[in-house]
C-alpha cells in the first residue's frame, strides 16, 4: 500500500463517488456526524444529526474491469436514535449519532454499536434473500385460510426473493451516562466495550444491558473545581486490558484494567511540555485533544489537537515521536476562531491500513494526509468541482502571506463553515471516505 | 512628536521634562501603547468569554468541554489581571459604582442594562466571575443539573465567590418568546415566571440579596459612575478603533446561526450603545417583574 500522494510518491487520489444531496441548502438532520468502515472494508457506515445510520456496501469487483474497485452503494438505512426529552433536567437529548463502531464479524450478520449523547445501541444487520412459501394455513399474502378449505398438506419451501437487508436493535445500553458520550470502543476480546463521556468511562459486556462498570471517574467532588474533561477514549487493538483516554488539557492517559478496578491512576501519562514561545490565552484550548486513535499495530497512537496531529510511541511518554502541522496558518487567527466558536471544532484523524499514512480534516473542505515514511504531506479538497469520475485530485495550497501564487488560496478566503471533521480509511486498500457537512466523498487511488 | 516639557501620561509625572531626547519618549510611549493595546485585547477576550458562558443553548445541554475551556480561559485572564494589578483597579471602580446603587430600582435598571450588554464596550468595568452553567440559584433545578453546573472560584478575595444564575431568571430577555407556559422549552437556567416560577424567583431573590448587588453592580455601566478612577480613565484613554479589530475577520466566515451571541458581540465592537431589538419586550417584562418585586418586598 502506497503513501500519501503528491511529490515523489506515486499515489494519486481520484474522485470515486459522492453521496448525499447536491443542493446547497443543507437540512440539519442530514449533517454527517460519524463515518466508519467495518473490519473488512466492505461496509461503510455513516451517522447523521437526524439519528439515522446509512450503510454502504462495496460492490464486488466486476470481472470485466478488474482494475476498477467496486463502488459503494446503499445497503441499509435505519433510524438508530430518536430525539428524547430528559424530564428531570428539562432538556432535549439530541438524536445525533456521535460514534459508530463495528464489531468483528462472527457469522452471517453484521453488528455495529451506535451512540448518541446518552444511549448506546447494538444493531444487527442481516440479509434475507429467501422466504418460505407454501404455507398450509396462510395465503401468500398472509391472510389466514379458512381451515375447512384445506384439503391437502404440503411442506413449505424456501424460494428466493429480492435481497432484503434488515436492521434490528439487539441491545440498548441506557442510563449509564450523566454527561455526553463522546466515544465508544470495542475491546479486542469482542465481549466488552467502553463508553466515555465528559467525566466518566464505563465498561460494558455486550450481552448485558442493565449493568456497566465505571472504570474512570474524573468528576471532582466539588464541581467548582472542574477544569478538565475527557475528550476521547479507545481500547488497545491487541491488549484487551489496555485503553487510553485523552483530555481537554492535552494529556493522554494509558490505563491497565488489571491494575485496579477503578483506573483513576494511570499507568502512563503522555504529555508534551508546552512551548513557551507560543503561549497565549488560547494555548489550553488548542491543546485540547479532539481524537485519539491507536495504530493498527498497537505500537503507536495518534492524537489530534486543534492545529496538529501527533504520533506517540507508547513506550515514550515525554513527547510525541512525530508532529504534523495541519493548518499552522490559523495560529494568528485564533482570536477570530474563538469568537466564532470554530476553535472548539473537534476534528478526527485516522490511520491507513499499514500505519504509514495518517489523515485528518481541515476547513474549506480541505483534508490533509501525512506520509510518515516519505515525510511528505498533501492537502486535497472534497468539492463538487473536482467530482468528475476518476478525475485526479489536485493538491491544494494555502497561501500564508506575501504574494499569492496562482491556484493558491489565501487564509482570508477560507470558508470556515465547510469543515471536514470525519474521515475514514479502508482497512486494507487505498480507499478513503471524507465527510463534508452533508456529503460523503469516496476517493481511491488511481490504479 | 512630543516636545520637551509636555507632561506625559504614563511616565513619571514630575514637571521637569525628561532628558535624553525624544527617542526615549517615543519608545516609552510605544511600549505603553502596546501594553494598553494588550490590556484592551485581553479585556475584550474576557468579555467575549463571559458572554459565551452566559449564552447557553436553550434546549440542549451545553457542551461541557467547551464551557470548561472557556471558563479556564477566563480564569487565566483574571489571574493575569490580578498579577499586574489591573484586577484591583477594576474592582475598586466597580465598588465605587456599587456604592451609588441602592435598592431594587437599581437592580431592575441593571437588568435592563444586562439586556443591552453594551457596557463592556466602554471597557471600564469587568464582570465578576460567574459559573459556567450555574444552577444554585434555582432550587427547582435538579441535582443532576447542579452536577453539570460549576461555579468559578475567583482569585480576588473581594469578588463574590459565586454568581447566582437566579439573576438570569430575573432577566426577562433570556426567556425570549419561548413562552413561560411551555415547560418543555424552558431554559434550564431560567427561573421562569410560571406558577412555579414565582416561588423559584422568590427563593432566588432571597439568596440574591447578598451578592446580587455586587453582581448587578458589574452590569451597571449605564448608570453614570460617580467619579471614575482617574487611573482607569488614563489607562483607556488611548482607545482607538484598532482595538476593536482583534484580528482580521476572515471574509469566508459567515455568521453562525445563533443570533444572540453575535449580535451582542457586534454591539460590543461598536463604540456607541446599540440596544437590542428585544429591549422593548424587556420593558414590558420589567413591569411584570416590578409587580412581583412589590409582592415579595411587601411594599
Amino acid at each position: 500500500m502506497a503513501g500519501a500522494g503528491g511529490g515523489g510518491n506515486d499515489v494519486q487520489w481520484c474522485f470515486s463517488q459522492v453521496k448525499g444531496a447536491i443542493d446547497d441548502d443543507v437540512a440539519e438532520a442530514d449533517i454527517i456526524s460519524t463515518v466508519e468502515f467495518n473490519h473488512s472494508g466492505e461496509l461503510l457506515a455513516t451517522g447523521d444529526k437526524g439519528g439515522r445510520v446509512v450503510i454502504f456496501q462495496q460492490e464486488l469487483e466486476s470481472k470485466n474491469q478488474p482494475q476498477c474497485r467496486g463502488e459503494y452503494n446503499v445497503y441499509s438505512t435505519f433510524q438508530s436514535h430518536e430525539p428524547e426529552f430528559d424530564y428531570l433536567k428539562s432538556l432535549e437529548i439530541e438524536e445525533k449519532i456521535n460514534k459508530i463502531r463495528w464489531l468483528p464479524q462472527k457469522n452471517a450478520a453484521q453488528f455495529l454499536l451506535s451512540t448518541n449523547d446518552k444511549t448506546i445501541k447494538l444493531w444487527k444487520i442481516s440479509e434475507r434473500d429467501k422466504r418460505p412459501e407454501g404455507y398450509n394455513l396462510k395465503e401468500e399474502d398472509g391472510r389466514y385460510r379458512d381451515p375447512t378449505t384445506v384439503t391437502t398438506l404440503r411442506v413449505p419451501v424456501f424460494q428466493p426473493m429480492d435481497l432484503m437487508v434488515e436492521a434490528s436493535p439487539r441491545r440498548v445500553f441506557a442510563n449509564a451516562h450523566t454527561y455526553h458520550i463522546n466515544s465508544i470502543s470495542v475491546n479486542s476480546d469482542c465481549e466488552t466495550y467502553l463508553s466515555a463521556d465528559d467525566l466518566r468511562i464505563n465498561l460494558w459486556n455486550l450481552e448485558i444491558t442493565d449493568r456497566s462498570f465505571n472504570i474512570v471517574d474524573i468528576k471532582p467532588v466539588n464541581m467548582e473545581e472542574l477544569t478538565e474533561v475527557i475528550t476521547a477514549a479507545e481500547f488497545h487493538p491487541n491488549q484487551c486490558n489496555t485503553f487510553v483516554y485523552s483530555s481537554s488539557k492535552g494529556t493522554i492517559r494509558l490505563c491497565d484494567m488489571r491494575a485496579s478496578a477503578l483506573c483513576d491512576q494511570h499507568s502512563k501519562l503522555f504529555e508534551e511540555p508546552e512551548d513557551p514561545s507560543n503561549r497565549s490565552f488560547f494555548s489550553e484550548i488548542i491543546s485540547s485533544i479532539s481524537d485519539v486513535k491507536f495504530s493498527h499495530s498497537g505500537r503507536y497512537m495518534m492524537t489530534r489537537d486543534y492545529l496538529s496531529v501527533k504520533i506517540w510511541d507508547l513506550n515514550m511518554e515525554s513527547r510525541p515521536v512525530e508532529t504534523y502541522q495541519v493548518h499552522e496558518y490559523l495560529r494568528s487567527k485564533l482570536c477570530s476562531l474563538y469568537e466564532n466558536d470554530c476553535i472548539f471544532d473537534k476534528f478526527e484523524c485516522c490511520w491507513n491500513g499499514n500505519d504509514s499514512v495518517v489523515m485528518t480534516g481541515s476547513y474549506n473542505n480541505f483534508f490533509r494526509m501525512f506520509d510518515r515514511g516519505y515525510r511528505q504531506d498533501v492537502t486535497l479538497e472534497a468539492s463538487r468541482e473536482s467530482s468528475k469520475p476518476r478525475s485526479v485530485l489536485k493538491p491544494r495550497k494555502v497561501c500564508t502571506g506575501g504574494k499569492r501564487k496562482k491556484d493558491e488560496i489565501s487564509v482570508d478566503s477560507l470558508d470556515f463553515n465547510k469543515k471536514i471533521l470525519h474521515t475514514a480509511w479502508h482497512p486494507q486498500d487505498n480507499i478513503i471516505a471524507v465527510a463534508t457537512t452533508n456529503n460523503l466523498y469516496i476517493f481511491q487511488d488511481k490504479l | 512628536m512630543f516636545p520637551k516639557g509636555t507632561k506625559r501620561k504614563f511616565s513619571d509625572s514630575r514637571e521637569e521634562p525628561v532628558a535624553g531626547g525624544e527617542d526615549v519618549n517615543q519608545s516609552n510611549l510605544a511600549a505603553v501603547r502596546m501594553l494598553s493595546s494588550y490590556s484592551l485585547q485581553r479585556q475584550s477576550l474576557l468579555d467575549m468569554s463571559l458572554i459565551k458562558l452566559q449564552l447557553c443553548h436553550m434546549l440542549v445541554e451545553p457542551n461541557l468541554c467547551r464551557s470548561v475551556l472557556i471558563a479556564n480561559t477566563v480564569r487565566q485572564i483574571q489571574e493575569e489581571m490580578t498579577q499586574d494589578g489591573t484586577w484591583q483597579i477594576m474592582t475598586q471602580a466597580l465598588s465605587a459604582a456599587n456604592a451609588a446603587a441602592q435598592g431594587s430600582a437599581d437592580r431592575l435598571v441593571a437588568t435592563e442594562v444586562l439586556c443591552r450588554q453594551t457596557e463592556a464596550a466602554q471597557g471600564e468595568q469587568v464582570p465578576k466571575p460567574f459559573p459556567v452553567v450555574g444552577s444554585e440559584g434555582c432550587p427547582a433545578e435538579e441535582v443532576a443539573a447542579a452536577e453539570v453546573g460549576m461555579t468559578m472560584s475567583t482569585v480576588s478575595p473581594q469578588a463574590p465567590t459565586s454568581y447566582l444564575p437566579g439573576t438570569f431568571g430575573m432577566d426577562p430577555c433570556w426567556e425570549e418568546e419561548t413562552g413561560e407556559d411551555d415547560d418543555d422549552e424552558e431554559d434550564s437556567e431560567e427561573c421562569g415566571s410560571g406558577s412555579e416560577g414565582e416561588e423559584r424567583e422568590r427563593d432566588s431573590l432571597v439568596e440574591d440579596t447578598r451578592t446580587a448587588e455586587q453582581v448587578f453592580g458589574t452590569f451597571e455601566i449605564k448608570n453614570p459612575a460617580p467619579s471614575p478612577d482617574p487611573a482607569l480613565e488614563e489607562l483607556f484613554s488611548d482607545v482607538d478603533a484598532s482595538y476593536y479589530d482583534l484580528d482580521t475577520v476572515l471574509t469566508g466566515m459567515q455568521s453562525v446561526p445563533k443570533m444572540g451571541p453575535y449580535d451582542l458581540l457586534e454591539s460590543l465592537s461598536s463604540h456607541g450603545p446599540s440596544p437590542l431589538s428585544s429591549s422593548t419586550s424587556c420593558r414590558s417584562d420589567l413591569n411584570e417583574l416590578d409587580h412581583i418585586m412589590e409582592i415579595i418586598v411587601g411594599s
